[in-house]
């Protein structure tokens, strides 16, 4: 008897036991994969650099070092002495600045793109889904057919009739950048359609819009945020491309495919610095939302291990 | 499988046709005429110039008649800058030269990226694996307009042993770096979707009984597993089609090869209408065409698609 009271009493003690929810397992499993913690940590530094480069750099992305030009494979090299830390571009203009600022650039093309294709992607795709039938073979028509236009020639046209700004960039990007998330919604809805949890919510009377917005949309955020953080880097790839071509931001804006671009143009005057400094942001970029992605793939999808 | 063929050529139609008429309104709001030039033009002659190309018709006039230009004759219609070329002489300049490398780096691209992954699966954990794994992962991070001055770097600049650009009528020198930069990151996404089929496949059971009843490796992956690991693989060619098509403008841009991509840019540059809309309609009925053959393809092969 005494010994249960004070069993008893041992638990009262105790701290209340604390559930764990699925979205803390999901942290637990994220951070103990080192590679996605590693990408992590780079994009943060990559997002550091891009807000705070400019605050620290010595020179406007677009003011011209007037005492370099004309000799910038000597004098443009990067140094510490004369405050270009990243050496100068063709015309003079401070290496450091202006891929801080095309960081910017870039890493807003591909969160809005990412953004748009959640949004537009995932209600379209759970709509689709939810429906089903008809409407469904409707809905999913229209993303074949929108799927299997080049869709790059589509955007050059928008910004070159329309005339080149970021809003049409991001107009353009976004057109297309849902297609995929409305599939990957849509398959996941389906599934989700014949669970009792629905069932319960159509017996009691919900609306099916207060069903897909409360019952489908959080169950399909897993997928949908792994995925989000896979579709960045093929958005950051998308606006290179296009500066790449001169069509993508105006100068003297600038953005990574624009100063790749630019740096590959001047690779046989010996300024190589040109070229690596954007393609080594590029690339650690990349590298750290595909490793972020495939950690959280498998923190998220537990049934993909 | 003739009904099949059929119903997916109807779809194919309507798809175009959108696709067409998309453009050409594009094209129709686009504001400023494509005669109109800095010093401006007197309304007399602007008027005889758009009377001349039609564009004094309208709408529903215009676009009909590009319609029945495209179908019946295979007329994409003039250029509004060169005034002696229409769209298909440019065409038919550019186009051999992009289906010249596009089909190699195709080739490349599913041949080695196929080879690999299939390779990596069934030697898993071994040492070619990771080679694999690790050449996929890096390819992801460098797509062709990455790749390119890379290669021309490398293997110009440096090592001097290829061309940096033109195409000197397709000699092999001159083909190589721009297939290299085009195929890289579509076979490293071949690699990767075909070893992790090919490790799902492997692990089935009736790859368990194949091996159970004593077949040997070699035959268990070449008659029972290599079909159905490939699946995936075709379902990727559709998309990796067109962006082989779209990343042709960078080769061309950055090789000088003289393909359609370079006339695309030019033209999107000078506002040429006529030959953007004309490249862009050609291309789309190009990837629908191709996309509807992937579909063949892929209901021949598997038996679980019912047409």
């Amino acid at each position: 008897m005494l010994a249960t009271k004070a069993i008893a009493d041992d638990l009262a003690g105790a701290a209340p036991i604390k559930g764990r929810s699925l979205w803390a397992d999901a942290r637990a499993r994220f951070f103990r994969n080192k590679a996605a913690v590693a990408g992590l940590f780079v994009l943060v530094c990559v997002a550091a650099f891009a807000l705070f480069g400019p605050l620290i750099a010595t020179w406007n992305y677009e003011d011209i070092d007037w005492t370099v030009l004309g000799n910038v494979a000597e004098a443009g090299r990067p140094s510490l002495e004369n405050g270009h830390w990243f050496g100068t571009d063709a015309l003079g203009r401070d290496l450091f600045a202006r891929t801080a600022q095309g960081t910017q650039v870039s890493l807003m093309v591909g969160i809005v793109g990412a953004l748009i294709s959640v949004i537009v992607g995932t209600f379209y795709g759970a709509v689709a889904g939810y429906f089903g039938g008809r409407i469904d073979g409707v809905m999913m028509r229209v993303v074949d057919v929108l799927m299997s236009i080049p869709y790059m020639f589509v955007l050059i046209l928008l910004l070159v009739v329309f005339g080149r700004s970021m809003l049409m960039l991001f107009i353009g990007i976004g057109l297309v950048s849902w297609l995929d998330m409305a599939r990957i919604a849509r398959g996941q809805t389906l599934t989700l359609r014949n669970k009792e949890f629905v069932e319960a919510a159509v017996a009691t009377g919900v609306g099916p819009f207060t069903i897909i917005r409360r019952h489908i949309v959080p169950n399909l955020l897993g997928v949908v945020i792994v995925y989000a953080t896979l579709l960045v880097p093929s958005m950051i790839i998308y606006e290179s491309f296009i500066s790449f071509l001169g069509l993508g931001v105006q100068e003297p804006l600038t953005s990574w495919g624009a100063l790749i671009n630019d740096g590959a143009a001047e690779m046989n005057n010996g300024t190589l610095w040109m070229l690596l400094v954007p393609l080594f942001f590029f690339v650690i970029t990349l590298f750290g939302f595909f490793f972020v992605g495939d950690g959280l793939r498998d923190a998220l999808d537990p049934k993909d291990r | 499988m003739l009904t099949f063929i059929l119903k997916r050529l109807l779809i194919a139609i309507p798809v175009l046709l959108i696709l067409i008429v998309g453009t050409f309104v594009l094209m129709y709001t686009a504001p400023g005429s494509p005669f109109a030039t800095e010093r401006g033009i007197p309304p007399a002659v602007l008027a005889n110039l758009e009377a001349q190309y039609g564009l004094d018709q309208p709408f529903i006039v215009q676009i009909w008649r590009y319609i029945v230009g495209i179908v019946t004759e295979f007329d994409f219609g003039p250029s509004f800058i060169y005034r002696d070329q229409d769209v298909n002489d440019l065409i038919g300049q550019g186009f051999p030269v992009t289906l010249t490398y596009g089909v190699w780096s195709f080739l490349v691209a599913v041949l080695v990226g196929g080879t690999l992954g299939i390779l990596a699966a069934v030697r898993h954990n071994t040492w070619l694996d990771y080679l694999a794994v690790g050449i996929s992962i890096g390819a992801q991070v460098l797509p062709n307009f990455v790749l390119a001055p890379i290669l021309v770097l490398v293997f110009t600049l440096w090592l001097g042993w290829l061309p940096g650009g033109g195409w000197q009528g397709g000699q092999w020198e001159y083909v190589i770096l721009p297939v290299i930069a085009l195929s890289t990151s579509f076979m490293a996404s071949i690699a990767r979707i075909s070893r992790a089929s090919m490790l799902e496949v492997l692990t089935s059971n009736f790859i368990r009984t194949a091996r159970a009843k004593g077949l040997p490796m070699r035959r268990v992956i070449f008659r029972h597993a290599l079909k159905p690991a490939l699946l995936p693989v075709i379902s990727y060619l559709g998309p990796a089609f067109v962006g082989m098509i779209t990343g042709s403008v960078v080769i061309d841009i950055y090789f000088s090869t003289g393909g359609i991509g370079q006339f695309f840019v030019a033209s999107a540059l000078n506002r040429d209408y006529g030959v953007m809309m004309g490249i862009t309609v050609l291309l789309g009925a190009l990837t629908v065409l191709f996309n509807l053959v992937v579909d063949i393809l892929y209901a021949w092969i598997d038996p679980k698609i019912r047409y």
